[in-house]
């Protein structure tokens, strides 16, 4: 039996090395792909699979910067709003430009403002970082809601979806919409999980760990905390255009405010900072916590409690909940299940 | 490190699994919304009427009891669902059809009122819903494709696109009563009368001082086309949300010291206004509010402040009327009301969802002629709305005359009213202090047409013709 | 030049206020390291628990008596259940959990007064008065008095009494303060009650400045770029910053907005807070940290 130990170089460099893990994970994505649309119903669509997907894509951005390269950001609204303005504004006024170009250059756009707003973290280090991100969050906001060019002179300063085509298909409808953002959102994941295992990655959490002897043994600090924030930006950004087009249709800049970036933080602490997996089980649930409260309490307490009592109790819940998770399990979730299993396998063995 | 995809795959799985009971409604979603699905959705506690199960109009609520606006929301909600209370109770439905109804708490966030549009958008245990009844602008823009593709009305009252007015473009967004131009057009003629006459805008300083965010920058374009006609100085002042620090802004209105200030705040930007316009001298009685400025809930917390302050209303507060009387007769008595606080029965936003009541069941009335005394679909109460005609002989019976305006709809045109009334503060309730103002339609009309037109071919929608319709449909 | 002081004190004034909110961030940080967040759902706790009993019909003192023990019982409760179970941990799981906290005092002050608004007040008139042309408000003074006094009764406790010692100790190195025997337990129990009563007069004053409703907790959102220019140990540090952002933002959106259409207060202190950063790292009078590998 075979001990998982990898036995060629080449074993050894594969990005998941067990086969079983591998087919798992290929049958995954095929079932997403291809079963899911069938069973799932509009309700699922709209309102939970593709927010999870987004959340847990902006997730992960912010899970590079903040969980892999150990720079605080408060401000990943605010790149997710320059995506999606981004995105909006080059399908608006480069005729004929393809989706995924927009997109794409709309994720760039979101890269280089983070690098802007990454330079103060040559200087400062610790929670004083918020600062910069914050002012991100704020200047971005007010930027975007002032200057009328960036939502075409709409009067009420909101921007709505272009049409969802790529390659003469019509993603519009929700199961097309879901298809869309899943693939982008595959994609992007495996590409930030070769990220991390290479160079860059090694060198963000060598920075995290200590950034003082990282500079000593010769990684240059400077350029890899703005590439982290380049990229945890350019994911930021695609998922901001994401949310805007796929999952809401509209989007004003104030559905990107301070309490968005919250959330995303909430998904990766909860999730589990410093994984890729983290981000997605974060937002899956982020996204089910609330439906699930509301669909249970509608069952046990129907009709004996005032709605807004109900929404409040839903909230101190919630804040219960994330505290208990933080005292339980700081490392979030994914180290939860990764206990689980590996206690599993070490089963009867375990004393 | 992928392999921790699998706690994914449970968590999915176990979703997947509770989420079996929601499929039931995907074949009915899927399928064409135009007749009465047969669905189960399931609702979070709400207060509910007797039902009869397939014979029921639904009423999905996205309301706002929580969160900072949560005053606001819970007024009208109150007032919304006190008046469905009452035609249940009193007249047993619309044309022997209960009404019932479910909330599903937005908190004024967006993605909330998606998501619960879509949770509630099949009906509730086979009754079809009417319309949907969001009162956030947010909300609203975020549902106009879907809603206009489910076919679901969307009710965004006295506030809202100004150019869903024009129905040709927008066949199921109704701002109903008053769009945010015809507010503007009612306080600058106002403005107007109070000075002797719409000449004496000529040479008048007027500061407009909004919320920093689409709905407060709505009226800029408009404000400014009025400045340029009446020949009146207008300045623009933004107060960033959320707003509880405005020195700056009206340490400015100090120095340039308008004749008037138009106030289009939201939440506490209100009172905080109001309460630093008196900390830096500015007469109150010269602030005007706007629709969202002009409730119990704006001026209580500026206190002495606030006396004197004058807003706009599309209807007044207090509880003199029949309706209201029958409210309080027939389902406050029976201690079947909704407002915890039974001292806001009459304030402006409670009566304002009474209005949103009157509106919502009379287009139910207006389309069971057309359709039948039975559950309607979204489009054809949509078919109701645009043919709302409430007049004075018809409001009189309803027991609203005066809460109410004349209001008259068509294809067209989704307002249908614009006409507002003035009000002033006296420190204990509102005093009404005009008659109906109405604004100059015929002015707006090209405008909103132009905007609304400009959108269809953003969007590749093709307007529709009102006469051709009117047309196939006549006998 | 009338207009510009008038401007400058407005500013000066209302930074006083700003501090006052950003004064209990700073004592807890000082005590626990933690940077709690749940210090807008304190202030909007304490006003609204104020004001409903004072609409119930309780006088003015035994409503404060009644609210000033509801915050210091909350505070000893935040610190047994929050803060225990959580030492030594990273500062950000801290902060996270104070963001959680933050969510449980608002469901819970919803739940327990309402969602309704509130008026305040505290019988001081706000009309303004005019020193030699220029325009003050007799309220702001009011404040900025009881600011003073407070930063003063502060600063004093922390200098010359034992449990200020005791706070400044463990501010520095909790092991090493609970090796030399000092009770962190009830250390901690006593800063959180302080900033509970700091977060009710703060709640008192700002609730009498825009009235008592859910967006009181948002002013939290004004007092960071104070803490954070004036550093987050500082309680001088506290009021530098505060005058400094509250001037500051005054005059850019007077002088500077009309320039770019007006609503630059939102994010100027947070700008003037990354220069000033970018100048000294832990702000002005915080504690510059040593990094040893």
């Amino acid at each position: 039996m075979s001990l998982g130990l990898p036995a060629t170089y080449g074993a050894q460099t594969r990005l998941i090395r067990r086969p079983a893990d591998r087919w798992a994970l290929v049958a995954l994505i095929a079932g997403a792909f291809v079963v899911v649309p069938q069973i799932a119903t509009d309700y699922w669509f709209s309102a939970i699979l593709i927010p999870f997907l987004v959340l847990g894509l902006v997730g992960l951005g912010l899970n590079l910067l903040t969980g892999y390269a150990g720079q605080l950001s408060i401000g990943s609204a605010a790149f997710m709003a320059i995506g999606a303005f981004a995105t909006y504004n080059f399908e608006l006024r480069v005729p004929g430009l393809p989706l995924l170009v927009s997109l794409g250059l709309g994720g760039l756009t979101a890269a280089a403002a983070g690098v802007v707003f990454g330079l103060p973290s040559l200087r400062i280090k610790g929670f004083y970082l918020i600062v910069s991100t914050l002012a991100a969050q704020f200047f971005v906001t007010w930027a975007l809601t002032k200057f009328g060019w960036f939502s075409n002179h709409d009067a009420s300063g909101v921007i709505s979806a272009p049409r969802l085509v790529v390659a003469g298909l019509d993603f519009g409808s929700p199961a097309g919409r879901y298809q869309l953002t899943l693939a982008i959102v595959v994609v992007l994941t495996l590409a930030a999980a070769q990220l991390v295992r290479g160079d860059v990655g090694r060198r963000w959490i060598a920075v995290r760990d200590l950034d003082t002897a990282a500079a000593v043994i010769g990684i240059p600090i400077g350029r890899t905390k703005l590439l982290a924030f380049a990229v945890s930006s350019f994911y930021c950004g695609v998922g901001g255009a994401l949310w805007a087009f796929a999952y809401l249709g509209t989007v004003e800049p104030h559905g990107f405010d301070l309490t968005r970036s919250f959330q995303i933080l909430f998904i990766i602490i909860i999730g589990g900072m410093g994984s890729i997996a983290g981000a997605y089980v974060g937002a899956a649930f982020i996204v089910l916590l609330p439906l699930a409260i509301d669909h249970v309490a509608g069952a046990l307490f129907a009709g004996a409690t005032d709605p807004s009592n109900l929404q409040n109790l839903q909230k101190i819940l919630f804040g219960v909940l994330i505290i208990f998770f933080l005292v339980k399990e700081p490392d979030g979730l994914v180290r939860l299940w990764r206990d689980a299993r590996a206690r599993l396998r070490r089963w009867p063995l375990d004393t | 490190m992928l392999r921790s995809i699998a706690p994914l795959i449970a968590l999915t799985a176990a979703a997947a699994a509770a989420g079996c009971e929601a499929k039931t409604s995907s074949a009915a979603n899927k399928a064409e919304a135009t007749s009465p699905a047969v669905a189960e959705g399931k609702s979070p506690a709400a207060a509910e009427a007797p039902r009869a199960p397939g014979r029921e109009q639904y009423f999905p609520l996205q309301s706002y009891r929580v969160g900072p606006y949560a005053a606001g929301g819970s007024g009208f909600f109150g007032g919304f669902i006190d008046y469905l209370q009452l035609v249940n109770l009193r007249d047993g439905g619309v044309g022997g059809v209960k009404l019932t109804w479910s909330e599903c708490e937005t908190e004024y966030v967006v993605e909330k009122g998606v998501e619960c549009y879509e949770r509630l958008k099949g009906g509730k245990d086979g009754a079809p819903p009417a319309a949907f009844n969001p009162l956030s602008v947010g909300i609203a823009y975020a549902l106009i494709e879907r809603a206009t593709a489910d076919k679901n009305p969307i009710i965004t009252i006295n506030h809202g696109r100004t150019d869903s007015t024009d129905g040709r473009v927008f066949p199921y967004i109704f701002p109903l009563q008053l769009n945010p131009y015809s507010e503007i057009a009612a306080i600058v003629a106002y403005i107007g009368q109070h000075g002797g006459g719409e000449a004496s805008l000529a040479g008048k300083k007027i500061v407009a001082l909004y919320h920093g965010s689409p709905y407060g920058k709505e009226t800029i374009p408009i404000l400014d086309l009025y400045a340029r006609k009446h020949g009146f100085e207008i300045t623009h002042l933004e107060v960033p949300h959320p707003g509880n620090e405005q020195q700056s802004q009206w340490l400015t209105i100090r120095r340039l010291k308008p004749d008037w200030v138009i106030l289009r705040g939201w939440g506490v930007m209100n009172p905080v206004a109001i309460k630093t316009a008196k900390r830096t001298g500015f007469p109150v009685d010269h602030i005007i509010g706007n629709i969202w400025s002009n409730a119990e809930e704006d001026v209580i917390p500026a206190g002495d402040a606030a006396k004197g302050f004058l807003a706009i209303t599309t209807h007044p507060s207090g509880t003199d009327f029949p309706v209201l009387q029958a409210i309080q007769q027939h389902v406050i008595a029976a201690g079947k009301g909704d407002l915890q606080d039974p001292k806001r029965f009459g304030s402006v936003y409670y009566n304002l969802g009474v209005v949103n009541g009157i509106l919502n069941v009379e287009a139910l009335r207006v389309a069971q002629q057309k359709f039948g005394q039975r559950p309607l679909t979204g489009e054809e109460v949509r078919w109701g709305f645009e043919h709302l005609d409430l007049d004075d002989a018809r409001l009189q019976a309803l027991g609203a005359l005066g809460l109410l305006q004349r209001i008259e709809l068509s294809c067209a045109d989704h307002e249908g009213g614009g006409a507002v009334k003035f009000q002033q503060w006296d420190g204990q309730k509102w005093n009404l202090i005009s008659d109906w103002v109405t604004p100059d339609r015929a002015l707006l009309r090209p405008i909103i047409e132009e905007s609304a037109a400009r959108y269809a071919a953003e969007k590749g929608i093709t307007i529709r013709d009102c006469e051709a319709e009117a047309k196939a449909e006549a006998p | 030049m009338a207009f510009f002081v008038e401007v400058l004190v407005a500013g000066l004034l209302a930074g006083v206020m700003y501090s006052m909110v950003a004064l209990g961030f700073v004592l807890i940080y000082k005590a626990s390291g933690v940077f709690n967040f749940a210090q807008g759902s304190l202030v909007l706790f304490a006003a609204l628990t104020f004001v409903s009993l004072v609409e119930r019909g309780l006088g003015f003192w035994a409503a404060l008596g009644v609210t000033l023990a509801v915050m210091i019982a909350i505070g000893v409760a935040v610190e047994r259940a929050v803060l225990r179970p959580l030492v030594n941990r990273p500062p950000m799981t801290l902060f996270l959990a104070t963001l959680g906290l933050s969510y449980v005092l608002e469901g819970v002050a919803q739940i327990a007064w309402g969602a309704q608004v509130h008026g305040l007040e505290l019988g001081i008139t706000d009309v303004p008065f005019e020193i030699h042309g220029v325009f003050v408000s007799r309220f702001d003074l009011v404040a900025a008095a009881t600011a003073a006094t407070l930063v003063a009764t502060l600063s004093a406790l922390f200098k010359w009494t034992r449990a200020g010692l005791a706070l400044r100790a463990v501010a520095d190195d909790p092991l090493a303060a609970l090796a030399v025997g000092i009770d962190l337990r009830r250390l901690w129990a006593l800063v959180w009650a302080i900033a509970g009563v700091v977060a009710l007069i703060a709640g008192l004053l700002w609730g009498a400045r825009v009235g008592v409703q859910f967006s009181l907790s948002l002013i939290v959102l004004r007092a960071l770029p104070v803490l954070i220019i004036g550093g987050f140990s500082s309680v001088t540090g506290t009021i530098v910053g505060g005058l400094l952002v509250g001037a500051s933002e005054k005059l850019a959106e007077v002088y500077v907005g009309p320039l770019v259409g007006g609503g630059i207060e939102n994010w100027f202190p947070y700008g003037l807070a990354l220069v000033f950063l970018l100048i000294r790292p832990t702000g002005l009078f915080g504690e510059p940290a040593i990094e040893r590998v």
